[in-house]
């Protein structure tokens, strides 16, 4: 598959702003975990924003994405408020999801963002019900998964495959390859290129790097563009790293390691976001002031989003009467 | 009125309600040629787009009724015998029981899971299970039992038409049973349970199937002399414990009669409930007729026995009265 075009200027900007907003959002989270103030847990995207960035630049608000326990970025590339996706991880009334659901599930459906989840392979099924949901609708609209390769493991991504064909569902699968399954080398518990087994079902696949962000950004603009004129799934593999650690707060409570600091300082030398900028800056699109520019307008936003979670009250406890059901008692 | 059978109650339910609104859709693993006979038919009818086979993927059925509900349809997913519930459980129990929840109450779920349940066919242990236990301790999932075919119709309209995940379960084998239909748009609220017979002895409570048994029980207890109040439960979630509740006020002695194993099962929490609530209404303890906590074996002589049948439940109702 060929991509449609290459990104123009604005598609440039709004590649690096996406990705920046990921980052400094997540570094936040970073510190806030460490220092106490979350409630709960935070799987850290840091390192792969290329991917979510590259893809989530070709879907509109009525297209629809799934995503993983490692959601923030994918939540935020899509258009999800940062200010409602942090009063969530603080377990806030103002939360995008009232405090209920926290890191691992924000969501935001009035923006196509079915969310975050917390069983991997989760959001596989999911996606392919909106899938056929988006082709019965037949107004061009795509459903995207976002899934790890720890997730390509489980059988329902196989059966997702054989549905989308079989059916020709405007369905994109997004495996982000980051180097582990929790804690363990992906090659220790995956056989094979992860990227041939979509083959076997007919549905194009393609290999990127995923730190390349104009390149996950080419692969994408082909991948959804196949979807939309309705013919069928598509299947890109992004190779990637995870920076941090599987869980943010491992560091408290893993007894071992398992991998050596030389291989993240090998990977932060090809940290996206640099990457991304270099690019830039060579190819005259911007200058490195405008990007510092860039920068602190984003830290602005994240200073404030986090000021109005911090200072926002926490759900009432009958809240969650009304949440199990519709209009009917637990 | 009109007499049905209890297969085509169901399936005039489901045409009716795929007529009404062109956003409900349905699918699941050969509902074209349709198994148990409930979706003949609707493909002729409605077409691939609102009916299709699906490959065998419980796993990915079941994320899917929550994917496509949530982007704005009805979705009907029918998933066979009940065992394959249990397939396709990760995506029932963690998602569609909780994700209305998770997300704060974002969106609503009209899903309704269809699934024969229940015993006594020699269909052996993977294809004869009661799974409303599991069903029933999820949460945010309504589970109907339809007894009669007026029930049949009028529950799975009121699913269909719904905003909660439902999980409708027929009967097995149970299809043939015949009842009179009410005419026109007839629906019937979840969580009203129905007396199916007064009497001030004794309250039988019958889950789903069991319901004709428990009729038997009582005509044979009239003959010797104890009347027995026969309620149908009808739906599970919700469950009406109000009705329940009355009548034991009125019999001071309650016998669940329930066709899932024993450990756990809907009669476990229907007597733990009256034991809490009405202790004190009680002459009597509360006995609960159910199957043993063993798998339901294919040889008939021994699969039969261990269901409720009339002498078991009648047995246990007279040893209260008399106690
Ligand atoms: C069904 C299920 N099994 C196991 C887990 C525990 N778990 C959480 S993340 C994870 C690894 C996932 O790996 P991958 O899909 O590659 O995603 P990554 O963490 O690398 O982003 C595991 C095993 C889970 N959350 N859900």
């Amino acid at each position: 598959m060929t991509p449609t075009s290459a990104p123009s200027t604005e598609e440039f900007l709004d590649l690096l702003r996406t990705m920046l907003l990921i980052r400094r959002v997540e570094e936040r989270l970073r510190d806030d975990f460490h220092a106490g103030k979350l409630p709960g847990g935070v799987h850290l995207y840091i390192g792969q924003e290329a991917v979510a960035a590259g893809v989530c630049a070709h879907l509109n608000d009525d297209d629809w994405i799934a995503s993983t326990h490692r959601g923030h970025g994918h939540f935020l590339a899509k258009g999800g408020d940062p200010k409602a996706m942090i009063a969530e991880i603080h377990g806030k009334e103002t939360g995008i999801c009232r405090g209920m659901g926290g890191s691992m599930h924000v969501a935001d459906f009035s923006r196509g963002i079915i969310g975050a989840n917390g069983i991997v392979g989760g959001g596989v099924g999911i996606t392919v019900g909106a899938a056929l949901a988006a082709q019965l609708e037949n107004k061009g609209q795509v459903a995207v998964c976002f899934f790890g390769d720890g997730a390509a493991n489980q059988g329902v991504f196989m059966e997702a495959m054989n549905v989308g064909a079989l059916w020709k569902l405007p369905l994109v699968l997004i495996c982000e390859h980051n180097g582990f399954s929790e804690f363990s080398p992906s090659d220790t518990v995956t056989a094979g290129d992860i990227a041939d087994r979509p083959e076997a079902f007919d549905i194009p696949s393609t290999s990127v790097d995923g730190n390349d962000a104009i390149a996950v950004w080419e692969a994408a603009s082909a991948a959804v563009d196949h979807a939309r004129r309705g013919n069928g799934p598509s299947f890109v593999l992004a190779t990637t790293y995870r920076t941090h650690g599987h869980n943010e707060g491992e560091v408290y409570w893993l007894s071992g390691t398992y991998r050596d600091n030389s291989e993240i300082e090998d990977w932060n030398r090809r940290d996206p976001i640099e990457r991304l900028t270099r690019t830039l800056v060579e190819r005259d699109i911007c200058t490195l002031d405008e990007v510092g520019a860039m920068d602190r307008e984003i830290l602005d936003t994240v200073e404030d989003a986090c000021a109005f979670a911090e200072a926002s009250a926490v759900p009432s406890p009958d809240a969650v009467q009304d949440l199990m059901f519709f209009n009917q008692a637990p | 009125m009109a007499k049905k059978r209890l297969i085509q109650a169901i399936n005039d339910a489901l045409t009716e309600e795929m007529e009404r609104d062109e956003r409900v859709i349905l699918f699941g693993e050969d509902v074209e040629i349709s198994m148990f006979g409930d979706t003949v038919g609707l493909l002729d009818r409605f077409g691939p787009d609102r009916v299709r086979n699906t490959p065998i993927c419980e796993a990915t059925l079941s994320g899917m009724a929550v994917g496509a509900a949530a982007a704005g349809y009805r979705v009907i997913l029918h998933m066979m015998f009940s065992n394959f519930i249990y397939t396709g459980f990760d995506a029932i129990a963690n998602q569609m029981a909780k994700i209305r929840l998770m997300t704060g109450g974002q969106i609503m779920l009209p899903v309704t899971v269809i699934a024969g349940y229940g015993g006594g066919r020699s269909t052996a242990a993977q294809h004869s299970d009661t799974p409303y236990p599991a069903l029933m301790n999820l949460g945010g999932i309504n589970v109907a039992v339809p007894s009669t075919p007026a029930d049949a119709a009028g529950l799975l309209k009121t699913a269909i038409r719904g905003n909660n995940p439902t999980f409708y379960l027929e009967a097995g084998g149970r299809g043939g049973q015949r009842g009179e239909v009410p005419d026109g748009d007839h629906l019937m609220p979840l969580g009203q349970a129905a007396i199916r017979r007064s009497g001030g002895d004794v309250t039988l409570v019958s889950v789903g199937a069991m319901m004709r048994p428990t009729l038997r029980a009582a005509r044979a207890l009239a003959a010797d002399g104890i009347e027995a109040e026969v309620i149908d439960c009808r739906t599970l979630v919700p469950l009406d414990t109000e009705t329940i509740k009355a009548s034991v006020a009125r019999t001071g002695r309650l016998v669940v009669v329930d066709e899932a194993r024993d450990r756990c099962s809907a009669a476990s929490h229907i007597a733990a409930v009256i034991a809490e609530e009405s202790f004190h209404d009680l002459r009597a303890p509360v006995r609960r007729v159910t199957v043993p906590n063993i798998a339901m074996p294919y040889a008939p002589n021994v699969e039969k026995p261990l269901l409720p049948n009339p002498e078991r439940i009648a047995e246990a109702a007279a040893t209260l009265v008399q106690a």
